[in-house]
């Protein structure tokens, strides 16, 4: 396939498996930020040829798997009103919730569905009149500026039946959180290329020029991946620290200026409840004034529940890179895609998941 | 007693109506109208015309193969099919991958109250053109009409009964290492097509299911290989990966196969790529898996290529001693990854 093969080619990447080992004089340790590419280096074996030479260790970048459990037991407990019909991607309806997840909850009588896009959810709504249609709103920037988009239509067609959980992360002062911590072990970070697609890659001169370590944009195809990897590996062995667009194919400096302006009219930064780190300062988003009335926790402040948090998940080591999921105590026994202990397990993006189902036989 | 004297009879007969209503299930005039105009009319033969409660069939010589189906499908039509010619083909496949020659099929309709008859003339017509298409007698149905509400639209129901021909394929319990696996077609193909027809994804161009029939490629198949075809197995619901897992627990071997000789159409590729699914696991209903003898497979393959349907045949794995995994698939780079069962219906990822 057009712009997809060209990026997977077996000697290709050969070529660039062999320059990497051929400049690494020592194992360093990588983090990869975004779950699709834990997903991509595990799928195409990537992590497998480079054992011994890179050490890859995932990065907290699966919205799915940080969604703040709080979130999504309030939104189960939206789906079981009879007047609300909640909607979302896919990949959030499997993650449990401390009283199970949406797919439970649609089993169980609640009206869940799933979009492919807000819009689609404001559509429903129009169409819907007597529903409260409410869109979970999980994402990095990447899905941001369509929910941005998906309120102001709903504005614009007036409509008193929409509203959102707002559920947006920020990616970088997570990496800043992660890089805080005295006993983290990355060197190096490929940063999330689709954020940066968005958002574009400015921001991370201040990150470089506090902590001293490389980033490293980086897309997700196998060849974008070992690209991402050897210039993160150049810079350290040469004992130097900058910021290198290894996506330059979908990433420019500035990102995508629209989708920035709608961003910046809808939400505003504020500190966010991540799922496994805690309160993250500026973590998340939250709509602006103007917008508060699409606000479902407003909307619906009486269904608040109290949060039973599951301590058996070991997912914030996992997504700090502190341990890798096969060595979790419960990877494949008591955790596994059919009873997961928690998000990384279900999310299509989640490491645990990308273990249990591309780890090499 | 005048001529303008008038029966004035408190139950109101229903009028004609565009769509069918609760009496036309409740077995009275209205139902046999239903019945007489507009399913037997279209599907036309002896057995359905006697109207008795069960069908009389004649002798058989050989032994038989029985199956039934179920057929829930959202949208009702979609690129490529609809669900009457699915509710034909699924049971002709799955008798023609059994090593049986198709004879008689039962059909039960279950239709929603409100349900237009135009939309059901369609499904009708479709299905019927399936039957004669793959020379099957629909020769026993029923028909229910429930609440609105209670289903979505139509559901359809087929039973079907073929005569067994040797060499009867043994069954994935006879696999042995060295055998051949051997796909039909490009995968992935229907299920693609409904997600994209019921999410309206607006691809250009829409990918097409592969909905259609075995027979003809089964029975070449068969024809050339006799008994090195160790078994078949229609790839439906959870597509290629749940049939390799089936094969693999019932031989106790363990089933590799390489991803890049699994062909994948580009629209099917480009929207999997997209939603995050992988082809293996999505629905196809017209593409087979086949096992064959070791080095059978290059056969197999030239034997469907032959035909237009299944040109694009492969040999895709083979079967070897059990290892850490049932199955296992090679990927991009070479290395060889377990390939788990799909878990519930496939879900598309946020990013």
């Amino acid at each position: 396939m057009k712009y997809l093969d060209e990026y997977r080619d077996p000697a290709a990447a050969q070529v660039l498996l062999d320059e990497i080992r051929r400049v690494s004089t020592r194992c360093w340790t990588l983090m990869e930020v975004c779950g699709g590419q834990t997903h991509s280096l595990l799928r195409h074996g990537i992590a497998a040829e480079l054992q011994g030479t890179v050490e890859l260790i995932h990065g907290p970048g699966c919205p799915v798997c940080v969604t703040d459990q709080a979130d999504i037991d309030f939104a189960c407990q939206l789906a079981k009103r009879s007047d609300v019909m909640l909607t979302s991607f896919g990949d959030m309806l499997r993650v449990p919730g401390s009283q199970g997840s949406l797919l439970d909850a649609r089993t169980r009588g609640g009206q869940v569905r799933i979009v492919y896009s807000p819009l689609d959810a404001v559509e429903l709504a129009r169409r819907q009149p007597e529903k409260q249609v409410v869109f979970f709103a999980v994402g990095f920037e990447t899905t941001a500026p369509a929910t941005a988009l998906a309120v102001k239509q709903a504005a614009q067609y007036q409509l008193d039946n929409f509203s959102l959980i707002v559920s947006h992360v920020r990616v970088q002062p997570a990496m800043e959180s992660l890089v805080e911590s005295p006993d983290h072990r990355v060197q190096a970070f490929l940063a999330a290329g689709h954020v940066c697609t968005v958002m574009g890659y400015q921001s991370y001169d201040r990150f470089v020029a506090r902590y001293q370590l490389p980033v490293i944009v980086t897309g997700f195809e196998p060849l974008d991946l070992l690209q991402g990897i050897l210039a993160g590996i150049r810079q350290l062995e040469a004992g130097e620290a900058w910021l290198e667009n290894c996506y330059s194919r979908a990433v420019q400096v500035a990102g995508n200026q629209s989708a920035r302006d709608l961003v910046q009219e809808v939400y505003q930064v504020s500190d966010c409840r991540w799922r496994g780190f805690g309160l993250i300062a500026s973590g998340g988003l939250s709509l602006r004034e103007p917008w508060l009335r699409f606000d479902a926790r407003a909307r619906f402040a009486e269904c608040g529940l109290p949060v039973i948090l599951n301590s058996a998940c070991r997912s914030f080591d996992v997504m700090t890179g502190q341990l890798k999921p096969p060595e979790c105590p419960h990877f494949g026994k008591q955790c596994t895609p059919e009873t997961p202990l928690g998000a990384p397990m279900v999310s299509s993006e989640g490491a645990c998941a990308a273990y249990f189902r591309y780890a090499g036989v | 007693m005048t001529s303008s004297w008038q029966l004035n009879c408190p139950i109101q007969i229903p009028a004609e109506t565009d769509c069918v209503t609760l009496a036309h299930g409740e077995g009275g005039r209205l139902s046999r109208k239903l019945i007489q105009e507009r399913i037997i009319s279209v599907l036309k033969n002896e057995s359905l015309e006697t109207a008795g409660d069960a069908a009389r069939l004649p002798r058989v010589e050989g032994p038989l193969a029985l199956t039934t189906d179920s057929f829930v499908v959202s949208p009702l039509f979609f690129p490529g099919g609809d669900i009457g010619s699915l509710a034909i083909y699924g049971t002709v496949n799955d008798l023609a991958v059994s090593g049986a020659r198709p004879l008689w099929l039962t059909l039960s309709l279950i239709i929603e109250e409100g349900f237009p008859l135009l939309i059901l003339d369609r499904v009708l017509q479709s299905l019927a053109e399936a039957a004669l298409s793959t020379a099957v007698k629909i020769v026993a149905g029923d028909t229910k009409v429930v609440p609105r509400g209670t289903v979505d639209g139509l559901f359809i129901n087929t039973a079907g009964v073929g005569e067994l021909t040797e060499p009867v394929p043994p069954g994935p319990a006879c696999l042995r290492e060295g055998d051949e696996l051997v796909v039909s077609g490009p995968i992935g193909q229907h299920g693609i097509a409904v997600l994209a027809a019921r999410e309206q994804l607006q691809f250009d161009p829409l990918p097409h299911s592969d909905c259609g029939s075995l027979l003809k490629a089964v029975a070449l198949l068969r024809g050339a290989l006799g008994d090195r075809i160790c078994c078949l197995r229609d790839a439906t619901r959870g597509g290629v990966a749940a049939v390799l897992q089936e094969w693999a627990e019932s031989s106790g071997l363990t089933l590799s196969i390489d991803e890049r000789c699994v062909p994948v159409s580009s629209g099917v590729k480009g929207m999997s790529e997209l939603l995050g699914l992988d082809p293996l696991h999505i629905a196809n209903e017209g593409t087979m898996l086949i096992a064959v003898r070791q080095g059978a497979g290059p056969a197999a393959v030239s034997v469907l290529q032959t035909l237009s349907k299944t040109a694009e045949a492969r040999v895709i794995g083979s079967v070897k001693a059990r290892g850490v995994a049932a199955v296992t698939v090679k990927r991009t780079l070479g290395p060889e990854q377990p390939l788990h069962d799909p878990l519930g219906s496939p879900l598309p990822r946020i990013c």
